[in-house]
């Protein structure tokens, strides 16, 4: 059945028990993104620890509302991203977008991406990649605001 | 289901009549299209009368004195007239737009042009009236409208059913409202609002009034003479007609009297290097060269529906919606986002599953080739209403029938099997 190729069961198990789910303190930056086309949501903080640019991802913390990719993946993500350096963590991004843009062309490196490498079949439905997405870029966004304001400060 | 059901229309002989409905999706199996409040299929004769016309006769029309000019011209003014004929208006108040979207910008655009010296004009603290329910097409312009001019927006609520709340209809379509923009049927929640209050307000205020027509005008007989609407836009590929074309339909002397919104070839009178003075109705709002093909295929589609009859279409999309709602109210756990009876509403019915995001509803009905829209339809604030992020919307047309809907149901209740939420 083509459908379990999209939802495979390690998606279902962060869908349906999400880790480092909730809002948590201390912060840096807290941002809300949303996918116009289906009007998913979440609200994303990121703590960083460190100074530039040896920064370090602190902590991810989010809450949202959306369907079982986008919340799926919001969830990989933080597991991927908490405590590495953020460059890193940055990279570790690029990858996951070049996998699930990739149409299924692409072979996932789970050494690299972990749980992420379910999404491999995500990458066939074009529809879905936004879902995918969304907490990763809400991510990006919240820590490049993070890095941003530490160098100003 | 025990629901009875008398097809009016028999939709799978009608089938027949549109090659993509022949095809299957997602590994062979038969599609099951119910996504035509977002764009219907297209028939044959609308494929045919679009290829003729590139076929034989196609030019750039009211340009050009050659034979090909004048013959896509004709075609395109004739089809201009087929089109008045459908919802019962003389082709001189037709202007086509490349969607309905564009007709309602052209008409908040040209209300709201600056210098325009006319009663009708919108001005700083003027109040321009729209619904809860609308679509963001219907919406956002008058957003913008309002911004542009210092003009105030104010809207009608709706009820728990997302039926048009009326008790302040008074308050809200004040002495100052200038425009009054609704819709004829919500793309939600098939909600056909009563508008005779409504217009009779507009009216005692002296505004005008526009009517969105695009899931109207599609599904049953609509006659501009009957209505008492200053405006109605709807598009074409909706009701048939290809992708790239829509109307705008404007009271003659309203549009007489109404500036242009976009410019440039063919809507001129006079051009010089200082100014320009613009033609009359409808050229003065149809610039650039014209989508006369697709002109020409909505043509088509006006006589293929009247082939069929407006009155048996509304009345086959009827049966097909009671037979929607009650095999739906057979699921636990799905909830129909607006009205639960058939009254007073069209064949668009959304709904929410218990425990299943709408996303992850519409894969698996896609899965099993069940074509439905899911998301907030271009009308967040009409979903924000019901309290849901997100609905999984099925809209009918004439080609469905009860085995689509027995196909809509059961993959509704695979969905539900499937992330374990019955």
């Amino acid at each position: 059945m083509q459908l379990d190729e999209m939802y495979q069961e390690i998606i279902l198990d962060h869908y349906r028990r999400p880790h480092h789910a909730g809002l948590r303190d201390p912060f840096d930056v807290q941002v809300h993104h949303v996918n116009p086309t289906c009007g998913d949501e979440v609200t994303l903080r990121v703590r960083l620890a460190g100074t530039a640019p040896q920064w370090s991802v602190e902590d991810v913390s989010y809450d949202g509302q959306g369907c079982s990719i986008s919340q799926a993946s919001t969830s990989v993500m933080s597991d991927l991203v908490i405590g590495r350096p953020l460059d890193e963590a940055l990279r570790v991004g690029e990858d996951f977008l070049t996998l699930v843009s990739s149409r299924g062309e692409v072979d996932p490196d789970e050494d690299r991406l972990g749980d992420g490498v379910a999404f491999a079949g995500v990458a066939r439905y074009p529809a879905r990649v936004k879902c995918a997405l969304l907490g990763w870029m809400a991510f990006r966004d919240a820590a490049a605001q993070a890095a941003a304001g530490g160098e100003q400060g | 289901m025990t629901t009875s059901l008398q097809p009016v229309l028999d939709g799978a002989a009608l089938r027949a009549d549109f090659p993509l409905l022949a095809r299957t999706v997602r590994g062979g199996k038969r599609l099951v299209y119910l996504d035509s409040g977002a764009t219907s299929q297209k028939p044959q004769v609308v494929l045919d009368a679009e290829r003729t016309f590139y076929e034989q006769h196609n030019a750039a029309v009211h340009r050009g004195a050659h034979q090909l000019a004048e013959e896509a011209t004709d075609a395109f003014e004739a089809a201009r007239a087929r089109v008045g004929a459908f919802i019962g208006a003389p082709a001189g108040e037709v202007v086509f737009t490349k969607n309905a979207t564009e007709a309602i910008n052209l008409v908040a655009y040209s209300l709201s042009t600056p210098g325009w010296a006319d009663r009708r004009a919108l001005r700083a603290g003027d109040r321009v009236v729209v619904t809860e329910m609308e679509h963001h097409a219907n919406l956002v312009p008058w957003q913008e409208a309002c911004r542009r001019t210092g003009a105030e927006l104010a809207w009608l609520g709706l009820d728990g059913d997302g039926r048009l709340d009326l008790t302040a209809l008074e308050q809200v379509v004040t002495p100052a409202t200038k425009v009054v923009a609704l819709s004829a049927q919500s793309n939600v929640t098939g909600v056909q609002p009563d508008l005779a209050p409504v217009l009779a307000r507009a009216r005692a205020v002296g505004a005008l009034v526009l009517l969105d027509a695009c899931q109207s005008v599609p599904h049953g007989p609509v006659d501009v003479g009957g209505l008492d609407v200053d405006f109605l836009a709807f598009s074409g590929h909706k009701m048939c007609g290809p992708l790239g074309v829509g109307v705008l339909w404007g009271r003659g002397e309203l549009l007489a009297a109404m500036p242009p919104f976009l410019t440039g070839g063919s809507m001129i009178e006079t051009v010089t290097m200082a100014a320009s003075t613009y033609a009359a109705p409808p050229q003065r709002f149809e610039a650039g060269t014209q989508m006369a093909a697709q002109a020409v295929g909505l043509a088509a589609a006006c006589d293929y529906l009247d082939g069929l009859g407006m009155a048996a279409i509304a009345e086959h999309e009827a049966a097909l919606t009671a037979y929607t709602l009650a095999g739906l109210a057979g699921l636990t756990g799905v909830r129909v986002i607006g009205p639960t009876d058939t009254v007073g509403r069209g064949g668009a019915v959304s709904f929410v599953v218990e425990g299943i995001h709408p996303h992850d509803v519409g894969q698996v009905l896609d899965d099993r080739g069940v074509a439905v829209r899911v998301g907030h339809h271009c009308a967040w604030p009409l979903t924000r209403h019901f309290g849901v992020p997100a609905t999984t919307r099925a809209s009918l047309y004439l080609y469905n029938d009860a085995a689509d809907i027995d196909a809509l149901v059961d993959g509704v209740a695979a969905a539900q099997r499937y992330f374990g939420a019955a």
